[in-house]
């Protein structure tokens, strides 16, 4: 039987350029966000390619080193802030919350749009600066550097992060309150699919932890435009205090990106083995107990900053602790895998990718939460390798996963089985070509922040270069056959896969209001048995 | 009053079942808002400590430049508005119009008088050169409390006192912005209530901007004794 769409969706209720700008619904404002970090996502990408380009021969040849400075900030900016860290919730959260708790909408629909809209003034501010002239301080923006010294664009970049940050706090804002009052009737806490725990312990760090760096972004520019002297050890300041003030929030930040994330693998695995979540509320509380202890390991990155060495060892030892909720999710995953019957269709691919290279990533980070290790290890390629395979090997390998698994749900569309599979494969040997080669430079000493490095270290930076253009069509390749299929794709049915979840039983595409009648909850999470 | 059992079914946005949950989400959403404002002041908090720790006797000569008068009567009317909001808050759950904007305005005026006051404060310190800044100048030892015990700790480094203004001035300049939103937002409550907006059933926005209201207090509850006080008996 083919299956056939519903006359009237959320896509087409409505045409035209301000139905989509003045619009409330999650759905549609979840894919405008899709369209801006997109866009980010091929910015951060084309300064990664010229980065890569110039490291493929030893000598600086391409670019001067202040150009390369600016190149690996304005990646660092716009990947980061301006692509990771929304990138899973407010694209797939955004769209998915609502549908997956049985709400119409989120509870705060306006600030919803509004907080889109400020993600976008901060993004102009930046943009701007990248094209004025760009930033230079790494995307750290270490004082006394970025306050005294660089004459670069480091006011635009700070404010349009300032900016940036406050619609980060409104969708964390926005996620808390409708993942408490929406819900409907019967979906209690422990019938929530894993997907919105996560997103309920990421809102919790982006609502404690993005405050601090906006108040640490306008004293650094206080102190850049008008000398306060509180980062400026030449005026009495103190430039760890920016240290702090910044990895307080950048490291909760990490798992603001990897949180949700996990949440998706959890929805992938569950669905493609055809079975409930090994230790479902482990997996929950794992997700609260990360974003809880990930308030207390920012001095991991202060090691060689001249922090105490009690504090380090403190530090250290946390680091160690957070990994514990990190591997209880890895272990139940696999756990639930065993004696599953497992299909290895396009998401499934990207879950099993994330599950390998997080933990690649995870591990290296004891590695370096290890302070003798890390005298040796810090700012080197080994640091660059270990966040981008947790970043770019966990982060955006879920985000694609994702995106395919939803995608009839988005579209109402199959995308193209072939090709995508063929896609997964390409950015699996993509990654890892690119970034294993970077843990090897960085053992043996290249530090990063370099535009040129000795003979010896150019057999492994040509693999990693090498690696990076096949990544690159990787990145591509979905983002044609996906626009492709929203035409041409075969019609979805409202439970293609099938899986479990509310939101596979509203139609594909769902309504505006999302379901016909407001769902009434009976059975658990992942109960694949009572729902045939 | 006829009114207060009149159903407003205007006011229950289309995503809600009832207005009791939209109530309790808003009440929720000023909840987690408020804590995302106290980590932002805890930025600063923070600093304050840190540098107060550092140059303890600067920030005792800065903190004795301060008028504790001003600050002092500002700090009961903050206090005093804080009452007059809850009255609002309470007449508008038994709702009673006319004290709904009775108290409304009164908490909005006492937030008035308070930006008045710090307005005056800010002048002098203009005046004194205590501005941080090109501007800024500090020396008059005699202000500087005399301390014993420790060698060379009469003197009193002008640049750290200035550091101390740099953080009174983000402080309490921080607080009077939202002091500032705060008077606006109970502005256009005030219209909302004139017109007869609100009811016993619904009276949302009035209870969580009271809940910010109370918030903005209790910084400054905080700010009095940091900037003012500590270190005054020198
Ligand atoms: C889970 C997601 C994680 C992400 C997204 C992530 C990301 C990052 C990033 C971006 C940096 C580099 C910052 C910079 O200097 O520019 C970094 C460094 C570091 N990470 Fe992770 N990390 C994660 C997990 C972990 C874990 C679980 C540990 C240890 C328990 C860890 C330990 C470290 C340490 C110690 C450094 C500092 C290395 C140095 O500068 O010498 N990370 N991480
Ligand atoms: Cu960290």
């Amino acid at each position: 039987m083919i299956p056939k769409q519903p006359r009237t969706h959320y896509l087409n209720i409505s045409y035209g350029f301000k139905s989509w700008l003045f619009t409330t619904d999650h759905k549609r404002i979840g894919l405008l966000y899709l369209v801006s970090i997109t866009l980010f996502f091929f910015v951060g990408g084309a300064f990664a390619t010229i980065i890569r380009l110039e490291l493929a021969t030893p000598q600086g040849d391409l670019v001067q080193a202040e150009t390369y400075n600016k190149l690996f900030t304005m990646h660092g900016v716009m990947m980061i802030f301006f692509f990771l860290i929304p990138a899973v919730p407010a694209v797939l959260g955004n769209f998915l919350i609502p549908l997956m708790i049985g709400a119409k909408d989120v509870a705060f629909p306006r600030l919803n749009l509004l907080s889109w809209y400020i993600f976008n003034l901060g993004a102009l501010f930046t943009i701007y600066a990248v094209v004025s002239g760009g930033v230079d301080t790494g995307w750290t923006f270490y004082t006394p550097y970025s306050t005294t010294y660089s004459n670069t664009h480091v006011l635009a970049t700070g404010v349009g992060i300032f900016i940036t940050g406050f619609s980060s706090i409104l969708t964390g804002l926005n996620f808390i309150v409708t993942i408490h009052m929406m819900r409907a009737p019967g979906m209690n806490w422990f019938r929530l699919p894993l997907f919105v725990w996560a997103h309920y312990a990421t809102s919790l760090i982006q609502v404690l932890g993005t405050p601090v760096i906006a108040i640490t972004v306008l004293l650094l520019a206080f102190e850049r435009v008008v000398r306060i002297g509180i980062f400026d050890p030449a005026l009495g300041g103190d430039p760890v205090l920016f240290q702090h003030l910044f990895w307080f929030y950048s490291h909760p930040a990490v798992y603001i990106m990897v949180l949700p994330a996990m949440g998706v693998v959890s929805e992938l695995v569950a669905a493609f083995t055809r079975k409930s979540i090994f230790g479902y509320d482990l997996v929950a509380f794992a997700s609260i107990a990360i974003a809880v202890f990930g308030f207390l390991v920012w001095g991991h990155h202060l090691f060689v900053s001249g922090q105490s060495v009690y504090a380090g060892m403190i530090f250290s030892f946390l680091s160690y602790a957070v990994a514990i909720p990190s591997a209880v999710k890895v272990f139940n995953w696999t756990a639930t895998l065993y004696k599953g019957s497992v299909s290895y269709q396009t998401p499934m691919l990207y879950a099993f990718g994330f599950i390998g290279l997080f933990t690649i990533g995870g591990l290296t980070g004891l590695f370096l939460a290890a302070m003798g290790l890390d005298i040796h290890l810090t700012d080197t390629y080994f640091v660059v390798a270990h966040f981008h395979y947790i970043m770019v090997g966990g982060t955006i390998m879920a985000y694609l996963g994702g995106l395919h698994y939803w995608w009839p749900k988005i579209s109402g569309r199959m995308y193209p089985e072939g090709w995508a599979k063929l896609g997964a494969l390409i950015v699996f040997v993509g990654f890892n070509l690119t970034f294993f080669p970077q843990f090897l430079l960085g053992y043996m000493g290249m530090p990063r922040r370099y535009h040129a490095y000795p003979e010896e270290f150019q057999v492994l930076n040509v693999m990693s270069s090498a690696g990076a253009s096949i990544l690159a069509v990787g990145y591509i390749l979905p983002m044609v056959y996906l626009i492709w299929s929203m035409r041409y794709g075969p019609i979805a049915s409202s439970n293609p896969w099938p899986a479990t979840g509310l939101e596979w039983q509203t139609s594909s595409p769902p309504p505006t209001e999302n379901f016909e009648e407001i769902p009434v909850v009976t059975w658990e999470a992942y109960e694949f048995a009572g729902q045939e | 009053m006829a009114e207060n059992h009149a159903m407003t079914p205007h006011a229950l946005a289309h995503h809600f079942d009832s207005l009791d949950q939209q109530r309790e989400a808003g009440t929720l959403g000023m909840w987690v808002f408020l804590i995302t404002e106290i980590m932002f002041f805890g930025g600063l908090f923070l600093t304050y400590i840190l540098y107060r720790s550092k140059f303890p006797h600067e920030f005792v000569a800065g903190s004795h430049a301060l008028d504790i008068r001003l600050g002092a009567f500002n700090t009961a009317v903050l206090i005093g508005s804080s009452l007059t909001m809850a009255l609002a808050v309470y007449y508008s759950q038994v709702g009673s119009r006319r004290l709904l904007v009775t108290y409304l305005t009164l908490t909005m005026l006492l937030g008035l008088v308070f930006l008045g006051v710090k307005g005056i404060e800010y002048t002098e310190k203009f005046e004194h050169h205590h501005f941080p800044g090109a501007d800024f100048q500090w020396e008059d030892p005699a202000q500087a409390p005399a301390l014993d015990g420790n060698p060379g700790a009469g003197k009193v480094d002008g640049r750290h006192v200035e550091m101390f203004y740099w953080i009174y001035f983000a402080m309490t300049g921080l607080h009077a912005l939202h002091m500032i939103i705060g008077a606006g937002l109970i502005a256009v409550l005030i219209v909302l209530a004139v017109r007869g907006r609100f009811t016993a059933e619904y009276h949302m926005p009035v209870e969580i901007t009271g809940l910010y209201w109370h918030f903005v207090d209790i910084v400054w509850i905080f700010l009095f004794p940091l900037l003012y006080l500590i270190g005054r008996h020198e």
